[in-house]
């Protein structure tokens, strides 16, 4: 459990840092007065639909943290026995970093008020995801094909299980991708779309960096990091 | 005293509505069915958790029945009791008691309290209600498939969980893990509402610490149901995923029925680990909304400011972070590294200092308070009897040593009930009789609330401290009877039989509170719009119900905290927050 107590304190530094900034000492039955005269009543300026990403990605991220945690706990039990990972996931990983690039690129667009690269960029990013799913699928297919059943061993549970909630997690993004698009198409104001370009964008980099922790765990790279890691707690 | 407002008031001018497009419900079906408006999803909330909560009190009566007259009732054998306890617990813990304080009383009260319009995904927060019915109807459904609901317990231990012999275990224990993964989704659609909604949505003037303690409480809560129910979905999944495909997460090898498993190597410590780290901060999740409900609750009825502000919303922060590290003080017993238990019992002490200063607070605020006994203000003081006294076991039970031999007695039940069942509802109750008026518009029946939390009260402690009598005896929890144990002495069986008749008592008392509920609806007294003289601005709504956004074209301007009863010199006993201040420098010029 210390992968998720040790991202808890980080959420806990963040959580201390903002609330550090909201007056908690001010002395509220003293401040009777107008607005203006006690700062700290306004709210965020973001934007709701960015602050509510925000929380939904730190609560995304306790969830795969606590996948991690379970998996470095059960790796240890003497049943485990490594699959070796398909080659496959190195092209995947390829495509889900222009998927990511492609929605860099319309996200810039569309700062730009470039309403042809931002469709562009969105059709990329969408249709590259598209095939990193597939891909994914396709690893499943080759490893079920070379014996590496889901209970076949605890490590392949995992790989299922950890490649299995990404992949429903992209194709939630995916939904959201659908819907910016499909407005974009019936010809929304670039100014309104701009926000859902960006959420999308920022979503799209969250799922990469979290497939690249999985990935480093799946193949092991990270292996060497974690027994660090537990020395030094124990 | 001249009443000059304050320069530059009038100059103000009306708050603007923030560019949220609110929701205009077109037909009977969006505006009473799927409607996007906060407060409909507030009630279908609350009658959701109500009705399911309904079920699981008469699973309590069932087994109230079995444990007190052994033998007598040929319809209840060992199985069907597992279930019983099983479903009991996991319904009110989750269904009702998490659902009902921030799917209701959070749904409700957020937008209004912080003075805006409406939640800021209002689809979202329907699609969140709709989830969770959804689960309750998985959940429910339980009863009717072959073999029944599951009956490994509301904590679904692996490996028995999943194991022969166990009830349930054909479909009880998979549509068990669906409804709990589905709850986990519907919640976390509503609680990203509740905590955005906070954050962005608060009306001019509304600093964090003007907020009532109420909205702290319910947000502190939920940011913590956003982070700890992962631990239940990753635990659900897992199990599920062994039960259904034979993988072993948590099940180690074993021999089933005479027959060696398919399963080996898994850690059913694994999944204790995630699920009290769920299940700790779940404590609090029922007990922060709690705790600023009742701090509400108290300040308005005994007209006096709630004593130490800033102390009580340190003091929620300081307990909600503190939960998150105190989870293996209920798995003393489960064989983990013994002095892990050193550390966890060291986190559940110190975690009794914020919960301590709370409870002085709220003493101190009655000391010489105008203590009105409503209705709300009786069941507020239940409150604060029953959590002292269901906390002070809890220290007990904190400790290794006198957890280990305590564990599995039904010192733990009485423990837990005090604290987590009847302080909790003690609040929901009291915060009903409190905001009915704002709901519905009528006040509640005076006579019948008062005969129903005496009986309430009362009854409650008649059934919970002689438990702790029996668990220090010695007497076992889950059993379905205690057969001819020499230690248990038959002073223990009729102590029992007690329990089981005030037990039942209690439960058809309630009776009177629906009938209560649903009589005053129609007969009630008109409540007019703030009933309680209360400052917080839910009640200085235009309409009361509200209307549709709240506010009618304004919204309201904050220009002071929510405590403002009793203040020396002003022409009434409180002060709502959107109230302009007086002109002290005018009136400091026309002294000189």
């Amino acid at each position: 459990m210390s992968a998720i107590i040790l991202f808890l304190t980080v959420v806990a530094v963040i959580v201390g840092w903002w609330l550090s900034q909201q007056r908690l000492t001010a002395k509220p039955w003293l401040e009777e007065g107008p607005v203006g005269d006690f700062p700290g009543g306004d709210s965020m300026t973001w934007p709701a639909a960015k602050v509510g990403l925000g929380v939904f990605l730190a609560v995304a991220s306790v969830l795969f943290v606590l996948f991690i945690s379970a998996y470095s706990m059960r790796m240890s039990v003497v049943d485990w026995r490594p699959l070796p990972v398909p080659r496959l996931l190195w092209v995947n990983t390829g495509v889900l970093v222009l998927s990511s690039a492609a929605l860099q690129w319309s996200y810039v667009a569309a700062r730009r008020h470039d309403t042809e690269n931002v469709m562009i960029g969105l059709l990329a990013g969408g249709a590259s995801a598209v095939i990193f799913l597939a891909g994914q699928l396709l690893a499943w297919q080759r490893l079920g094909a070379a014996g590496y059943f889901v209970a076949s061993n605890p490590a392949n549970s995992f790989f299922y299980l950890l490649t299995a909630v990404h992949g429903l997690h992209l194709t939630g993004g995916l939904v959201a991708l659908g819907r910016t698009s499909a407005k974009m198409w019936r010809g929304a104001e670039i100014a309104e779309m701009r926000l859902s370009v960006e959420l999308c964008a920022i979503y799209w980099h969250f799922m990469l960096l979290v497939w690249l922790v999985l990935l480093g765990l799946l193949t092991g790279w990270t292996d060497d990091f974690v027994d660090i890691c537990r020395r030094l707690l124990s | 005293m001249v009443d000059i407002p304050y320069e530059g008031i009038e100059g103000i001018p009306p708050a603007e509505v923030p560019d949220v497009e609110l929701y205009h419900p077109r037909s009977w079906w969006t505006r009473y069915v799927f409607s996007q408006d906060a407060k409909v999803i507030a009630i279908q909330y609350s009658l959701t958790a109500t009705a399911i909560g309904l079920v699981a009190l008469v699973l309590s009566w069932l087994m109230r029945l079995q444990l007190g007259f052994p033998g007598t009732f040929s319809f209840i054998d060992a199985n069907q009791y597992l279930q019983f306890i099983t479903m009991h617990g996991m319904i009110m813990v989750i269904y009702l008691l998490t659902a009902l304080f921030l799917g209701g009383f959070g749904n409700y009260l957020i937008p209004l309290m912080v003075g805006a319009r409406d939640m800021v995904f209002p689809y979202v927060n329907m699609l969140s209600y709709w989830v969770y019915l959804l689960a309750v109807l998985v959940l429910a459904s339980t009863f009717f498939v072959p073999g029944g609901p599951t009956g490994a317990g509301w904590t679904l231990y692996p490996p028995q969980a999943i194991l022969s012999g166990t009830p349930g275990q054909d479909w009880g224990i998979i549509l068990m893990m669906s409804s709990l993964i589905l709850f986990i989704i519907g919640f976390t659609m509503g609680g990203l509402n509740y905590v955005v909604t906070v954050l962005q949505a608060r009306t001019r003037g509304m600093t964090l610490m003007r907020l009532p303690l109420t909205v702290w409480g319910i947000f502190t809560a939920t940011v913590m149901a956003l982070l700890a129910f992962p631990a239940l979905f990753v635990a659900s999944v897992m199990l599920l995923l062994d039960r259904l495909l034979g993988t072993s997460f948590f099940m180690p090898s074993l021999v089933e029925m005479g027959q060696l498993s398919k399963y080996g190597g898994g850690s059913p410590l694994l999944f204790q680990h995630l699920f009290w780290f769920f299940g700790h901060p779940e404590v609090y999740i029922v007990a922060l909304p709690a705790f600023g409900i009742v701090s509400d609750l108290i300040s308005t009825h005994a007209r006096k400011n709630i004593f130490g502000y800033r102390m009580m919303v340190w003091a929620i922060v300081a307990i909600g972070a503190l939960s998150f590290i105190v989870w293996a003080h209920h798995m003393y017993v489960s064989g983990m590294f013994p002095q892990f238990g050193y550390f966890f019992a060291t986190t559940t002490l110190i975690i009794a200092i914020p919960t301590a200063i709370k409870v002085y607070n709220w003493v101190l605020t009655l000391w010489r308070g105008d203590i009105h006994l409503t209705v709300p203000m009786l069941f507020a003081l239940g409150f604060i009897i029953t959590f002292v006294n269901g906390g002070l076991t809890g220290l007990f039970l904190g400790n290794v040593v006198v957890d280990v031999p305590l564990s599995d007695t039904m010192f733990v039940v009485a423990h837990f009930h005090m604290v987590m069942g009847v302080a909790p509802i003690m609040v929901v109750l009291g915060a009903i009789y409190h905001w009915y008026p704002k709901v519905t518009g009528r006040m509640l029946n005076e006579a019948m609330g008062k005969f129903h939390f005496w009986v309430t009260f009362l009854g409650a402690y008649l059934i919970f401290f002689p438990m702790h009598y029996l668990g220090l005896l010695g007497v076992p929890r889950r059993y379905f009877e205690l057969g001819d144990a020499t230690f248990i002495p038959s002073s223990a069986h009729s102590l029992n039989a007690f329990i089981s008749v005030v037990a039942l008592t209690v439960g058809f008392s309630q009776m009177v509170f629906l009938f209560n509920l649903a009589w005053s609806l129609f007969k009630g007294e008109a409540s007019g719009g703030n009933p309680w003289r209360a400052t917080t601005l839910e009640w200085q709504t235009p309409e009361t119900p509200p209307g549709h956004g709240n506010w009618g074209k304004d919204l309201p301007v904050v220009y002071r905290w929510a405590y403002d009863y009793s203040v020396p010199g002003a022409a009434e006993d409180f002060i709502p927050q959107n109230q302009p201040p007086r002109a002290r420098k005018l009136i400091q010029g026309a002294a000189s």
